[in-house]
């Protein structure tokens, strides 16, 4: 059992992680990333079941990081867990290196995922063989907010509520940015709660860079078992940089060497200022 | 001559692979009673999943449970499974090389009086510019159950084309079909017809007439589009000097496209093309279709007669 301050410290670690491997790859998406750090860490590091040394095995949880350009998050969070050695996510997007998204190649990524919209079909297929074999694993994915603009999100939706999948837990990260803007001015997909209501989900809404609402958030989830759960996680894109807060130009743009050692170093002392 | 529908013995298949093999999985998008998934739902009613109108998700979740151990086989009309679904296919599926057998049926103009917005013309060419896709185009229902078989037992991605209306069946029960090899229907040196689904019995029947008229062509099935039999392909030309391709589809990115990227680099000869000829079809019977979209053993007759003169004046 972690503590929240455990937890706090390896969020902290992710986000380093990030920035570093992004720099260092000179491309990629530290405000997304950025965004959902807290609910990764709560997923791989408090919630799911999980064997690094054998992530193959059948009765793990599993995640779908559908908004599969977040994958320099879930890089760190699957080194920091020891799926492979931390050394490897200076590979992200070089030639024989991690793979600019998610590739199940990759040891504990359980889908290939980068074109929007397709996690949540991926997740509920998990779930259904889950159910067929008896198994009582989870599965568990993280979409974006923008990401819900894909109709398929909403085929994906009704099928998990037809099919009763209790064991299936959609997070949607909802830092209300996507490349071109704000999803409000881009192609608005809200209401969102609402619309996860209306599709027969159970839906919570919490602040998704809070640690105690994440883990009660998934523990209420857990206890559902007739019906899919989605969290909407109110979320900060580029969170923990002032810079690239609420930025969308940091939606996929890679921080220079002086602007990563200020990135780290706001970090560092965001970490004085709440271990104070 | 005994005739059934490529998607009869597909749904035969299915029923008989459930029962030896627990893992099976049929998918539907709402098309159940056409492609005859239905007689799997009727059998095995926990490990059929109805995914409605939504082909795209119906391919998404075949990816999810085949990841988690399962083998699905997911069925649609051709024109839907590859096209609508294709970049659910193309990510999900093919990159990752997920286990997911797509068979789709209603393949080609036989589809017959729904029109053109039904009629798939160019499936192959969508699924076989995939890497990591295998691409099935069995003759009849001895071989599509064959191939249904081979496809469930293979690990990786499967494309099987069938069709809507009767074939006749060809193949007797000694047939035995495996993913790869091409396969001489009839031997003979003057040309020879490379075929594949419907194309194959009119085919075998152009062979007949022609033998009529002293000419003698070699008659290959090839049921695995891709990876494509070229040894053997290459060899066939070489014994024949003269090749036409035979198939319900496009002429751009099907059957004849494949033996032409082949020929072409590895063993050069005159070559002409039966099919459709980069147009949609349109509503009206299947023979009355096959006849003016110029796939008859007519056509076939004709297309060889064409390779032949060619091969004849590329001599002098």
């Amino acid at each position: 059992m972690q503590t929240v301050t455990d937890l706090q410290d390896k969020a902290l670690s992710i986000r380093r992680d990030i920035l570093t491997m992004i720099a260092e790859a000179g491309s990629g998406h530290p405000g997304g990333s950025l965004s959902a750090v807290e609910i990764v860490v709560a997923l791989y590091f408090q919630i799911m079941r999980l064997d690094p040394a054998n992530c193959a095995w059948p009765d793990r949880d599993r995640f779908v990081l559908s908004k599969g350009h977040a994958a320099p998050l879930l890089y760190a969070a699957l080194a920091e867990r020891g799926y492979f050695p931390l050394e490897e996510l200076g590979t992200l997007r070089k030639l024989g290196g991690l793979q600019g998204h998610p590739c199940c190649k990759t040891p504990g990524v359980d889908a290939s995922t980068g074109s929007l919209g397709q996690g949540l079909a991926i997740a509920n297929g998990m779930a259904l063989a889950g159910r067929l074999d008896g198994k009582d694993y989870r599965v568990y994915t993280l979409l974006g907010d923008g990401e819900t603009e894909e109709g398929m999100v909403w085929e994906a939706a009704m099928a998990a509520a037809h099919y009763r999948l209790g064991n299936l837990t959609a997070i949607v990260d909802h830092n209300r940015l996507q490349i071109d803007g704000a999803i409000a001015e881009v192609m608005s997909p809200e209401p969102l709660a609402e619309k996860w209501v209306a599709f027969g989900w159970h839906v919570q809404v919490i602040d998704g860079h809070d640690f105690g609402q994440i883990l009660e958030a998934f523990g209420r989830a857990s206890r559902q078992q007739e019906q899919p759960q989605v969290i909407i996680a109110e979320t900060v894109k580029g969170r923990g940089v002032s810079f690239m807060e609420n930025q969308v130009k940091w939606h996929g743009s890679a921080p220079n060497g002086e602007q990563l050692q200020a990135a780290l170093a706001e970090l560092e002392e965001g970490v004085r200022q709440w271990k104070r | 001559m005994e005739a059934i529908a490529t998607r009869d013995a597909y749904g035969q298949a299915l029923v008989e692979l459930g029962e030896q093999n627990r893992d099976l999985v049929v998918l539907d998008a709402d098309l159940a009673m056409a492609t005859k998934t239905a007689a799997f739902k009727q059998r095995f009613p926990d490990r059929f999943f109805d995914m409605g109108i939504a082909e795209q998700n119906m391919i998404g979740t075949a990816a999810g449970l085949a990841l988690s151990g399962k083998v699905p086989f997911a069925s649609s009309f051709a024109v839907f499974a590859t096209g609508r679904a294709f970049e659910q296919i193309r990510n999900s599926v093919a990159y990752p090389g997920v286990n997911v057998k797509i068979a789709a049926t209603h393949a080609g103009i036989t589809v017959g009086e729904d029109g053109a917005s039904h009629q798939s013309v160019a499936d192959i060419s969508l699924m076989r510019s995939l890497p990591n896709m295998t691409v099935l185009v069995p003759a009849d229902g001895v071989e599509t159950v064959q191939a249904v078989r081979a496809a469930a037992a293979f690990q990786g991605p499967v494309y099987i084309r069938l069709g809507r209306l009767k074939v006749p069946v060809i193949f007797g029960d000694d047939h035995h079909f495996s993913i790869g090899p091409a396969y001489v229907l009839r031997q003979g040196s003057d040309a020879a017809v490379l075929s594949c689904g419907i194309m194959v019995s009119k085919a075998l029947e152009a062979g007949r007439q022609l033998a009529a008229e002293g000419i003698e062509i070699a008659v290959v099935n090839v049921p695995t589009i891709k990876p494509l039999d070229g040894d053997r392909l290459v060899e066939i030309a070489r014994q024949t000097g003269a090749v036409v391709t035979a198939e319900e589809h496009s002429v751009i990115g099907g059957l004849g496209s494949a033996a032409a990227e082949l020929l072409s680099q590895r063993y050069p000869v005159p070559l002409e093309m039966v099919g459709i000829r980069d147009c949609f079809g349109e509503s009206g019977s299947p023979d009355q279709l096959l006849a003016k979209y110029g796939l008859t053993e007519i056509d076939i007759i004709n297309a060889v007669k064409k390779a032949m003169v060619r091969k004849r004046d590329a001599r002098v």
